[in-house]
């Protein structure tokens, strides 16, 4: 579903990350975890094509990302959901027209997708929420928001970037347990994280894999998780 | 662009013209400078149609005439002016040939001398109007003939004074159009600058809107839509207003000259509707350049 082939990463003059190379099956849950500055945000843009390897090659859906036009990148990216750790909401919009907001730039209707937005709302617990502005959510409501907007369109992959990084631990299991729901159903998850409890946590519900970046390179986790 | 693009730029989508944040001094920007640039579209546009009816009136009007002056003393005036009047008569080209009364050249001298000039007691010389056929007179031959029979006359065919005119008139429309096409420019650099800001002010809107999945088409036509209605609104609010000025200008009089002639006549009032159309598709043009440009820059 997405391969990482060799892949190499310079950030200007310095090398970020150098030979990874991975596979995302489908259905597969992984985790990549590794001290911050490792690079675990880079290697997820890398996978959404948000950034172009220096070397090696990024395959998604049986497509090399590098070689994709403008308009081919924002059809791959409606398959591939993404919450970022800071979200990155319209403030403008109220948080049912952020959740929609896949949904707008795909031209559908909305107004034949109100039953599935609301049920979507319901699922991450925002319906009350539905008509708050971004600015007025907490850490974890912006987490769900963001996890609802990226599973709208029902993509194939979603990646999450330090989902649980700003919410406390009551957040994050709920936080898992969406994204354990989400697998459940056939999706492909990506999650990077420093957090380590919710590794253990996941594993105890999922099966799972977890990679870890150290020294440039991408390892497989051993036990000590 | 095919029909459905400008369904879709006409009728929009609610939901997508949305997602761009309303932008404060963009859009009324915007709209003075659509505004104003129409309201002074109109009066150039007034200009030159009126400069362009002028340049053909007397072009029309001088274009067959001719004056015949004849310098005699005033015993011999009156033979001149018959010997002259039969010379013309018998030149083929001329359609007719009448010496002004004493009258109508009274009249001509009256804005310098009065109504109460008297004629007589001045050395005024008879003036004869020529009126020339399609075909025209051999002006030399006709010149050659006078000298001899005719020592006291003066052909004057109008064109040492009417080519300036007309000249000048035409350089009038002229200068009218190009400043609608200068208008035009500046109302374009004007829309560039407010959407590049708008595009600017809005880089983390289209980082959002690309990573869900927006396509770069879907983004410009957001901006593009809103630029080109504006424009379109701020245009339609400049014509009426100058269309409203023109037609409180005077009306054409003689008494009054080119001056009072300068507004519309007939269809021409229609003329001015295409200026918000024009005004739309300049900021189309220009806020699709700058939208391509500006997001193909931005990574």
């Amino acid at each position: 579903m997405i391969e990482l082939d060799n892949v190499g990463y310079n950030y200007g003059g310095g090398e970020l990350l150098t030979n990874v190379s991975a596979q995302l099956s489908p259905g597969s849950f992984h985790f990549l975890t590794g001290p911050s500055g490792a690079g675990k945000t880079t290697l997820l843009k890398l996978c959404y094509g948000a950034l172009s390897p220096t070397s090696g090659r990024v395959r998604a859906f049986n497509m090399d990302v590098k070689g994709l036009d403008r308009n081919q990148m924002a059809l791959l990216r409606r398959r591939i959901g993404v919450v970022h750790q800071d979200c990155r909401f319209l403030d403008h919009l109220p948080v049912k027209e952020n959740i929609a907001l896949p949904l707008t730039v795909a031209g559908k209707d909305l107004s034949q997708e109100q039953d599935n937005l609301q049920e979507l709302l319901n699922w991450v617990g925002l319906s009350e929420r539905a008509h708050a502005n971004p600015p007025e959510l907490s850490g974890g409501e912006r987490q769900r928001a963001a996890l609802a907007r990226a599973v709208i369109l029902s993509p194939e992959v979603i990646i999450a970037d330090e989902p649980t990084g700003n919410v406390d631990w009551e957040m994050s299991q709920r936080l898992l347990q969406l994204l354990v729901e989400l697998n459940r159903m056939g999706k492909t998850i990506l999650v990077a994280t420093h957090d380590l409890a919710l590794i253990r946590a996941a594993k105890n519900q999922v099966q799972t894999r977890v990679l870890r970046i150290s020294e440039k390179r991408l390892q497989l986790a051993g036990a000590d998780l | 662009m095919s029909g459905g693009r400008i369904r879709r730029l006409v009728v929009g989508d609610a939901q997508a013209d949305r997602v761009v944040p309303p932008s404060g001094f963009t859009a009324q920007l915007t709209l003075f400078v659509a505004a104003a640039m129409a309201f002074l579209a109109v009066f150039a546009l007034a200009l030159s149609l009126a400069s362009g009816r002028l340049a053909d009136r007397w072009a029309d009007e001088l274009a067959r005439a001719a004056t015949l002056r004849i310098n005699a003393p005033a015993d011999q005036r009156a033979a001149q002016t018959q010997a002259a009047l039969t010379v013309l008569q018998q030149t083929p080209g001329v359609a007719s040939a009448r010496a002004l009364t004493a009258d109508e050249q009274a009249a001509l001298l009256a804005p310098w001398f009065g109504a109460e000039l008297p004629l007589d007691s001045l050395p005024v010389p008879q003036l004869i109007e020529v009126l020339e056929t399609e075909s025209g007179y051999d002006e030399t031959g006709l010149r050659l003939r006078l000298q001899a029979e005719v020592p006291g006359a003066v052909l004057d065919d109008h064109s040492r004074w009417r080519k300036p005119l007309v000249d000048a008139a035409r350089s009038l429309r002229r200068l009218g159009l190009f400043s609608i096409l200068l208008i035009g420019g500046a109302m374009a650099g004007m829309i560039t600058l407010a959407a590049n800001a708008a595009l600017a002010a809005n880089a983390q809107v289209i980082e959002v809107l690309r990573l869900v999945g927006a396509q770069d088409s879907y983004i410009a036509h957001a901006f593009v839509r809103r630029f080109t209605l504006r424009a379109l609104v701020g245009c339609g609010v400049g014509v009426v207003f100058g269309m409203i000025g023109v037609w409180l200008m005077p009306a054409a009089s003689q008494e009054g000259g080119f001056l009072t002639g300068l507004g519309f006549v007939g269809w021409g009032w229609l003329m001015p509707l295409a200026i918000p159309v024009l005004g739309a598709l300049v900021a189309f043009v220009a806020t699709s350049r700058a939208a391509k440009k500006r997001l193909g820059a931005l990574t």
